[in-house]
This record gives structure tokens, sequence and C-alpha cells, in this order.
């Protein structure tokens, strides 16, 4: 291919969408001597900027790529987004320019222009080794990268070299990336949702012949796969500098779904720049800035007001430290009612531990490894959690209640480097390809292993004979816990240390839990507690993901099994341990008798069910602590005080822990929590909280966690409600659920309250439709008759939800079954129930919720 | 004030009329026959110039309802009453000197032919509309909106649906049609769709005349703000009348080409009376039109005075008291 076409920069016709003509400029190089060419730059002329931009896109893309970054601009940020030489408008130089020296164009280019003062270089695919290349020359000036879906190394195992391979084949390369348009097409079709028809007409505007197409084709042949790629050596050299950005504040913006830059790439990147801040944005492609709104995330991360605000951190004890003092021990640590009905005492506990961290560690599991636990409660779960906390390996705690297609997702963002299963996980591990190099909990066979792709099994890791490894420390990263996705996709929330030793001491602390107490584990956040309180647990025969299989009987033979004084369950759980009361034997009632506690969380528990808990355990104090993965607990209320409360705008919760921070940050007029932190009783608005135990932060979720974090040092809870009088927590629902109608933001939850009272509602979801600030309340209800197909309530109904309610609601409709989730069975999706009230109410077909 | 009301004798007409006799204004009615209204009346055509012109004379303000309201018959008379009748009555307006016009006008002057869920007005546009009326009623309003002025400002007042005691438009046709068993719903019949109750109706009306000095050139639609599936509010008003409510239902699409075979019938003049559908009408009734009426509370600086659930029990009072 002999490059010859020559034609000079212009600037892109008008009218392309999104795209300002004023930005346009174009600027000669190398007119004092050497090579003059011209390129074609978008640039919003901020005069004074605190900070300058230099965009870079990548191969097929040019400048238009940041058209939304510029749009989106602070006053004082000045975005230069450029167009590589034979790409976009700039110069055709009839040259072939390979990665060194388009490095060498972009320098002579920002030294034409002057560019003094702060540079943050953004990237996207190509774009970004030439960017790195530039950002490790002009270290000086360099105030941070931001890179998005791009790679400066192939990592091993890495699909990119067979496709570029096989698009590079003579004869294929030219049809598809110059004959044709097929290339710069098919790379902006990849993008989910579908860009609009304007949208690619101006990502294809400047390449609509094919010798302006010619660099695309070159570009591609510019990617080294092998040492003597005369592009090898820059590109390697760009890798080997990524060390001298060790103190350069880096921003990761990912979309996960691309063929090419896999999650491999990202990575290897999170590899090269540790300290970077990461974003994933799940179900996004590789034109990610045009899949997500990005411009938000990059001004929010470069926003010089965001300090951050370290939180107090307390010494405490480490989490194995119980086993440590009980090491000797024949108190039993964990007692299995499934199967043989296995127990353990400490000293065997603490003996397991030592064992399996060692062998774990032999085995190349590194401290800060990833290691997803997918093992139901059981000795076996607690011998593998604490071995790991013991070297500082990572836990990555996926509930099976996601489902394998949520369990899939949450594994592909948290990426562990091992997984510890079961078979049944194992199985899946194969069959969906999961990550992580397997082990299992039960010794196989040498076939079995080789079928379900297993290394070893942890019995076999505990036979080792090598030197203990040393201990994690406090602030070390403990746990990756994925959220139930109930109210929203599954995001993974982190844990240091020390922050679940603070959950651990919160929880000890309100609940006076000492070493005389015995724990009916039947939750399983709280069930794996036991060990590091130093108190005896007992996990009943049940499956923890599927709270109906705790019956009375299972749960009377746990608590006589090991005395209990404890009790923690859920509240499905315990629907059906009422519901099946009669079938307890006399043994069993005793052991009811002699609980002292039963705690019930997850989600919002009804009077009814704790006051018909409460006649079976006569003896107990009954309470329901609330708060969320991200933060547990933030409050706490006994039975005695919910029959109390009364006035509030939802679910009493009961005060706030003491050494948690409760504050309101209030609604505007159509629901939006803006107001400023406040504990003034009677605001309304989202709860924010602050204290030791709540999470670190979001994984792989950047933007997530910035915005759950203002101000910084506080967690943005998610819920709504307001603080009474008395201090007392009333929660009226989710941020998102928050009706707007012209009278003011309505929270859901007490007028489902008023509705659910109704002697025939079971269950009952209130929610809005139409625009925010004039929307409709509309509820949608389960009768205890229950009803084949959804319809309209007659209009007698209406009147008492009406009535009860004494609110204006537009319609009330019945359905057979509203959508709850897996894990609670209970929390309604009302984001769900909307969107389908929306369309049955708008005139549409009457679809099956 | 001394106000002209034209069309006084419709439902919403005679309601106005009262309320502006209880705001102490003089009111003269104009229409073409006895209104058996109290107040001082000027017969006459408003398609005729010089009619109109000698209703008008002398007022500080015209409250202009006039219009053909139907779904059948010739394109030309609609444009001579709606279209030619509004031209009149401003163009009158202007050269005798009245100071502020509120031109009745409908929602269905908008017709974008999906739901509108929590719409705004927006603008009136003949070319979108379906069917005779609701096309002349937006070429009169675009008129009438066109030629407001700082010395006539002119406001377009759209009520959406407006049922009350003793209406014959809405109401009366439902109930009848539900005596003899002729009522069937349409579709789901669960389109939320919003009304307004007569008093409201008529006191926005009155709200519009004080406040058209401010809004001259805009258009309000006006409703109750409390949307109600057409289930419900058709079951409420026949209930109210005593009568059950009923059971049938025609899916969506076959109302719509049941409509347009109907409309093509009696366009032909084959036939006496009214289609029993259009698709215009099947349209309206199976899918969602209600409105977001926050501009309009606050530009009036008027709310509905009647619940809806308390205009539903004063109708069930007035059939009660008809004793049917």
């Amino acid at each position: 291919m002999t490059p010859s076409f020559v034609e000079p920069a212009r600037r892109p016709p008008p009218g392309l969408d999104g795209l300002d003509p004023s930005w346009s400029r174009l600027v000669e190089v190398g007119s004092g001597g050497g090579d003059e060419h011209t390129w074609h730059v978008l640039d919003n002329g901020v005069d004074d900027a605190r900070l300058t931009l230099l965009c870079v896109h990548g191969n097929p893309s040019w400048s238009y790529l940041w058209r939304k970054l510029i749009a989106g601009a602070p006053r004082d940020v000045r975005v230069i987004a450029v167009d590589q030489l034979e790409m976009g408008y700039s110069e055709r130089t009839g040259e072939m320019r390979g990665l060194a020296t388009r490095i060498d164009d972009l320098t002579e280019l920002t030294r034409e222009m002057a560019l003094t003062g702060p540079v943050v270089t953004v990237a996207h695919d190509w774009g970004g080794p030439i960017s790195l290349g530039w950002a490790q020359r002009h270290l000086d000036q360099l105030a941070g990268v931001v890179l998005m879906n791009t790679a400066v190394h192939q990592p091993a195992g890495s699909p990119a070299p067979a496709a570029i391979r096989a698009v590079r084949k003579r004869g294929i390369l030219r049809r598809v990336t110059v004959d044709t348009s097929a290339f710069i097409s098919g790379a902006v079709e990849m993008s989910r949702p579908r860009p609009s028809a304007e949208i690619r007409r101006g990502f294809r505007a400047p390449y609509d012949s094919p010798r302006r197409r010619q660099a695309i084709a070159h570009f591609v042949e510019d990617i080294p796969l092998d040492a003597g790629h005369p592009s090898a050596a820059t590109l390697d050299a760009v890798a080997a500098g990524m060390d001298a950005l060790a103190d350069t504040p880096a921003l990761l913006l990912w979309g996960p779904n691309d063929k090419v830059f896999s999650d491999l790439y990202l990575h290897d990147l999170e590899h090269r720049l540790p300290h970077a801040d990461v974003h994933r944005f799940v179900g996004a492609s590789h034109f990610v800035s045009e899949d997500v709104d990005i411009v938000g995330p990059l001004y929010d991360w470069l926003d010089p007001s965001t300090e951050p605000n370290p939180r107090p951190k307390l010494d405490r004890r480490p989490l194995g430290a119980a086993l440590y003092d009980l090491s000797r021990s024949a108190q039993p640590a964990v007692l299995e009612m499934a199967g043989e009905g296995d127990s353990i005492d400490f000293a065997g506990l603490s003996r397991r531990v030592e064992k399996l961290a060692t062998g774990l560690r032999e085995f190349g599991v590194r401290p800060g490894d990833r290691v997803a636990l997918m093992v139901p409660p059981s000795i076996d779960l607690t011998v593998a959690m604490y071995a790991c906390w013991r070297l500082g390996a990572v836990l990555v705690l996926i509930d099976a209640g996601l489902g394998p297609k949520g369990m899939t997702r949450a594994l592909a963002s948290s990426a562990p480097d091992h997984l510890i299963g079961i078979n049944r996980a194992l199985m899946a591990a194969r069959v969906l390809r999961w990550p992580g190099r397997r082990f299992s909990v039960a010794p196989l066979s040498r076939a079995q292993q080789r079928g379900l792709g297993v290394a070893t099994d942890i019995r076999s890791l505990e036979l080792s004979r090598a030197s203990v490894p040393d201990y994690a420390g406090d602030d070390d990263v403990a746990a990756v816990v994925f959220t139930s996705g109930a109210t929203g996709p599954s995001k993974g929330v982190v844990y240091r240390h020390h922050q679940v030793q603070a959950q651990r001491d919160v929880l000890m602390d309100l609940y006076q839990i000492s070493s005389d107490d015995r724990l009916v584990a039947a939750f399983a956040p709280f069930a794996l507690y036991g060990p590091a309180m130093g108190v005896s647990s007992v996990v009943p025969d049940m499956d923890v993901t599927a709270p109906g299989t705790l019956d009375a009987t299972v749960l009377g033979a746990a608590a006589v099994a090991i005395d209990a004084t404890l009790v923690f369950a859920s509240p499905a759980a315990l629907v059906n341990v009422v519901k099946t009361a009669g079938d307890l034997t006399a043994d069993q009632h005793r052991s009811f008798e002699k609980i002292r506690l039963l705690l019930s969380a997850g989600a919002p528990v009804r009077l009814s069910l704790l006051q018909s808990v409460s006649r079976l355990f006569p003896n107990a104090s009954i309470h329901t602590p609330y708060g969320m993965t991200e933060a547990l607990p933030v409050a706490d209320i006994s039975l005695l005080e919910i029959e109390e409360a009364s006035g509030g705008d939802g679910v009493c919760v009961g005060l706030p822990l003491p050494m948690i921070d409760v504050r309101i940050s209030g609604f505007d007029d159509v629901g939006v929590a803006v107001g400023e932190l406040t504990a003034e009783p009677g605001v309304v608005g989202e709860v924010v909280v602050r204290a030791p135990h709540i999470r670190d932060g979001y994984d792989r979720l950047w933007h997530t966690e910035y915005k759950a974090s203002q101000p910084d040092g506080w967690h943005r809870s998610g819920d709504v409600g307001h603080l009474d009088d008395a201090g007392r927590l009333w929660i009226g629902g989710r941020t998102g659920h928050v009706i707007s109608t012209v009278k003011g933001p309505v929270m859901p939850v007490a007028v489902e309250q008023a509705i659910e009272d109704l002697p025939d509602i079971e269950l009952a979801a209130v929610v809005g439709v139409g625009p925010v600030g004039t929307q409709q309340l509309v509820a949608v209800a389960e009768l205890s008759v229950g009803v084949r197909r959804a319809r309209q309530a007659d209009s007698e109904l209406q009147r008492r939800v009406r009535d009860s309610t004494g609110r204006d609601v537009a319609a009330v409709l019945v359905v057979p079954h509203l959508p709850v989730d897996r894990r609670h069975n209970s929390k309604i999706d009302r984001t769900r129930v909307a969107t389908w009230a929306g369309s049955v109410l708008a005139g549409g077909r009457m679809r099956r919720l | 004030m001394k106000v002209l009301v034209t069309g006084a004798t419709s439902l919403l007409g005679r309601a106005t009329v009262d309320r502006l006799v209880e705001r102490g204004h003089e009111v003269t009615v104009f229409q073409r026959g006895v209104s058996g209204l109290s107040v001082a009346e000027q017969r006459g055509d408003v398609r005729t110039p010089a009619d109109v012109d000698l209703a008008v004379e002398g007022h500080e303000a015209v409250i202009h309802l006039a219009a053909k309201v139907a779904v059948t018959g010739d394109w030309a008379d609609y444009e001579q009453v709606n279209v030619g009748g509004t031209a009149n009555v401003v163009d009158a307006a202007h050269r005798l000197g009245v100071g502020r016009i509120v031109y009745v006008s409908s929602p269905s002057v908008v017709h974008v032919g999906t739901p509108l869920v929590g719409a705004s007005a927006g603008r009136a546009d003949p070319k979108s509309t379906r069917g005779h009326y609701a096309t002349s009623k937006a070429e009169a309003e675009l008129l009438a909106l066109e030629a407001s002025s700082p010395e006539l400002p002119i406001v377009a007042i759209r009520p959406h649906l407006v049922w009350g005691p003793g209406d014959e438009q809405l109401v009366g046709r439902i109930v009848d049609r539900a005596r003899s068993g002729r009522l069937a719903l349409i579709g789901t019949g669960l389109a939320l769709i919003d009304s307004t109750y007569i008093d409201n109706a008529a006191d926005a009306l009155v709200a519009a005349l004080d406040a058209a000095p401010r809004l001259g050139g805009r258009a309000l639609v006006v409703s109750n703000s409390e949307p109600r599936t057409v289930r419900e509010l058709v079951g409420r008003i026949v209930e109210s009348a005593g009568v059950k409510p009923p059971r049938r239902s025609v899916p969506a699409r076959l109302a719509f080409g049941g409509g347009l075979v109907a409309e093509r019938i009696w366009d032909r003049g084959g036939l006496d009376g009214e289609p029993p559908m259009t698709s215009f009408l099947a349209e309206q009734l199976s899918t969602a039109h209600w409105f977001d009426q926050r501009e309009t509370h606050a530009a009036l600086d008027w709310t509905p005075t009647v619940s809806i659930e308390d205009g539903f029990e004063r109708l069930a009072a007035w059939y009660r008291v008809q004793g049917v």
C-alpha cells in the first residue's frame, strides 16, 4: 500500500448533530521548518482556564467523539479535542504514521498551540497509548489522565490479537476499512443503545471516500502484535512509562461489552495504575461515551471543591482475635444441623483457619487477591472466610438469590482471582465461565477436578506445612459484598477490615452480646460473625437463599441443639416459622422460651408478624435493626417501641444508634434531595449517615461512590424519610420511588400501609404515573382472595382506598402478584410496577406485571 | 364590567352567565334562539357580521362560546360557524373597543396521536387534528390568539370534557346508551382521562376574564386535575343515574375501524343523527389524555373548588331529584 493521497485540512460541514461550528479551528504546525501539517481541532477556547483537557480519539473515530465533553465543560475548563493527522478533518499528508510519529505529532501540536498550564489527557481506544506517550513527556504539566476502553499492552489470553489478525488478512483489511465504510459503520453500530441516524452520520462524515479512509487501515496495521512490529518498542516504552504516572490522578471509564478491549485490558490498566479511580458502566460498549453519560462523571472527578474527608478510625480487635484467644478452647464454635450434624470447637476452628490460610498462601493466594466464596453457611464457609481474612485476601460475597445472570454479572465486575465453592457452584462456574482459579470445598477425584476445572480442595490445602502467612492489616480491604439488587442493579460494596470490626463491635454493644450467648444464625450477614464475637453459633438445616425453607421445627431443632439465647432470622423466614408453629415439640417450645433476643432484618417487618413471633418467644425482646448493605445497622427498634410509635410518615425504624450520625437532606418541590444535611425533626428527604462501620466505597463504580458520598465521608442511603421530635427515624421509601405530585413529593410507604390495613388487601404498592411535578398516585394491590387477571378495583374498594389514604388516588389496580425481590420476598419492585401502571393507564394493552 | 357571552345556551354558557351575574357583572347573551336566561339578550347569528356587531357594541369583554359542536356534517358549516364566527367576534371587538376576549376552545385542537400523560397545552395545529370540529376550533384559536394585542388581549381556554347535572352532551348520552344497553367500553377502559366539573369550568372562564390582560395570546387547558380511568368515569356517571355500568368492551382497534366506516357512511349523508362511533372518539376513549395543570393554576390564579367526588355526588343528587 503506497499512500499518496494528499488533501488539506478543513472544517467540518455545518449541521453535524451536537457539533458547534464555533469550536472548530485549523492549526498549522511546523511552519518554522521541517514537515508542515495542518490539524483540525475542536477547542472551546476558554481563556485563563484552570485546566485543559487534551482529548485524543482512537480508530475509527474523530474529535466528534468528544462533542458532549465540550458542550458540558465548566466555565474554567478548556477542552481541546484533536483530529489526528490523516483522520477526521485534519490534513491527509500522504504518509503512514506509526505510534511514535503520532506521539511526536501531538507533542508538536501542543507546542504550536502554546499549551501551558495543567493538562488532563482524555483518550479512547488507540488514542490511549498516544495520549499516554504525550503525558509521559509532559509530566511537569500533567494534572491527570482519563482513559476509556484502551490498552498499552496485550495481556495474556486477550482475544484482541485474533480479531485484529483476522481483520489484517490481506484483502480483508482494505475492503472493510478503506474500500467501504463497513469498519467505521460497524464500530459505531456496536454502541448500545444504537446511536441515532444523525450521530452515526456524524461519525462517518469525514470518511466519505476510500482515499479519506486510508488511515483507518493504517491504524489497524500499526497495532503491534509481535515484538518485531515497528511500533512494538514504542508501545512497550509507553507501558513501561506507566510507573511515572504513580502520582498522577487517573480515571478509567469503561464499557465492559467491548469485543476488542475486554475487561482484561481494564484489569491490566488497573494493575499499572493501582491508584486509579475506576467506573465500569455495566451494559456499556466500546463507545462508552456514546452509551452512557461520561460527562457528569468526568467533570465531577475534576471538581476541585471535593476534598476528601477522612473518617476517624479507632483501634479495634482484629476479626480473628476471638479465634486466637479461644485457640485452646473446647467451646463449640459452629454447629451444622444439615447432614451429619457436624460441629467444630474454637480450638479446631482456629487450627483449620491457620492451616487453610497457610495452604492458600502457599498455593499462590496473595494478600489483596479476591476470593469469591460460593459456599452456603456451614463450618467450611466459616473456615474459608476467616482463612481469607487471616491472610489478607478479599472476600467476594455474592448472594445466590441474584440468580445465575446476576451472579455472572457480579463476578464479571468484581473479577475475583480465585473461587472457593461447593460442587454446584463449581459446575455453574464452568458452564457460565466465571472468572478465578477454582478450589472445591469437598475433596474430589482427579477426574472430577479436571471436569470442573478445579485446582485443589480446601482440605488438601489445610495439609500445608509452609510457614504461616502475615496477618492482614486493619486498613486492608476485607470484602466486596454485593447488594441484593432489589432496588437497582447489584453493586459491589467494599469494606475494609476496620469497618467490619466496627460493625461487629456495634452489634455486640447494641445487643450486649457476650461469650455466654449462643446464636441461631439463620440470616446470612450476621450469621458469619459468631466466631468473630467469640460466640457459639448453629446453622439451621435450611437453604439460606430460600427463607421459606426455615420452618418452626427446623429452627426449634437448631435452638435445642445449642441451647440458644439469640436468634437472627429474616422476616420472610419468620413468616414461615409462625405459620408452622403447630409442629413444634415440647422441647422446642421450651428452647424458644430461653431465647433472650430475636433479631429480624433485611426488609420491612409487619407489626402483626412481630407480635406473633413474640408469642412464640415469650421471654425474648424482639428487635429489628434498620440499615442497608452499605451501612448496617443504622437504627434499631424493639417490638414495644414499634407498638408505641405513631404520627410519622412511613415506618418507624427507631432511634439512630449512638455511634452513628443520621441526617436528612431535604427534598425540593419535585422530590429531589438537594437540601443541606440537617437533624431537624420533620424535614423530609434522603437519609444520610456517617459511622465507623459504614462501607468504604463501591467496587469499580467511582461515580456511584462519588454521588453516594456527598458530603464526603457520609453515605447517602437512597432511603427517604424524616426524624421526629423524639429523634426517631421514619422511612417512607426509596429516592427513586418518591412520587412527585402537584402538591409536592409523596413517599409511598405510609400510603401503602394505610391500604394494607384494609382487611381484604394482602400487599400494596403505590407509584406515580406521568411527568415529574405532576404525577398521579396509583395503587396496585394484591387481594387476600386473589385475582386471576389484572384489572381495576371495583368502585367500592377504590372508595375505601381513597378514604383510608386521604389521597387522590387516580386508580386502584388489583393484580395476581406484585413483583418482589427473591432475597427478602417482600421488597416490591416499585419501578417495575410504575412502568407497568404507566403503560396500562396510558391506554396500552393489559400486559402481565 | 359589561360582558357579552356568546352561545350561552350550552351547559357551560349558562353556568358561566350565573357566575358572572353573581360577581356583579352586567351580562348580555347572544345566540340564535331564546335563551330563557334572566339577563339581557341579543339574538342573532354569529355568522352574520351585522348581528355580531350589534351584540358586541357597548361591551367591555366577550366570552366567546358559540360553536358548532358535533361529529358529523359538512366542513363548510364548521368553518362558517367556528372559524368565521370567531373572526366576526374578534373583528367586531377590535372595531368597537372591547377590552378583552376569552375564547373557549377545546383540548382537541392539539392532536399528537399518542397518549397525553401530564401534557402541557401545546400550540393548536389544524393540520394534525381529527374531525371537522377540532380542525375548525384549532383554526379559530390560532386566528384569535394571533389577533391578541395589548389593547385587546385574547386568551384561549380549553376546558377538558365538561360534565355536570343537566349535561346532555356527555352525561345524557352516556346514560341514555347505558339504559338501552348499548354502552360498551373501548379497549381496557383503563386510559386515564381528565374531566372538568361544570362549576370549575365556569369558574375558570371567569378567572380567565379577570386574568386576560396579562395572558393575552396564551392558551390554557382547564380540568379538574383528577384524571380517572374511562371505566371509572363512565361507571360513576351511570351509577349516579341509577343505571348499571357497562360490562361489555370492544377492542380498541375494532372501535377505531368501525368508527372510520361509520364516519364514511354518515359523511355520504346516508343516515340521520350521529354515528354510534367515530375514529376520533374511539381514540379519545382508549388513550390517556390528562394534563399538567400547574401552569393553568398559576396563570389564572384559580384552582378547582368542586372535587370529582363531590361532582359525582351532586350528579347523583340531581338524578334523584329528576326522579328517574
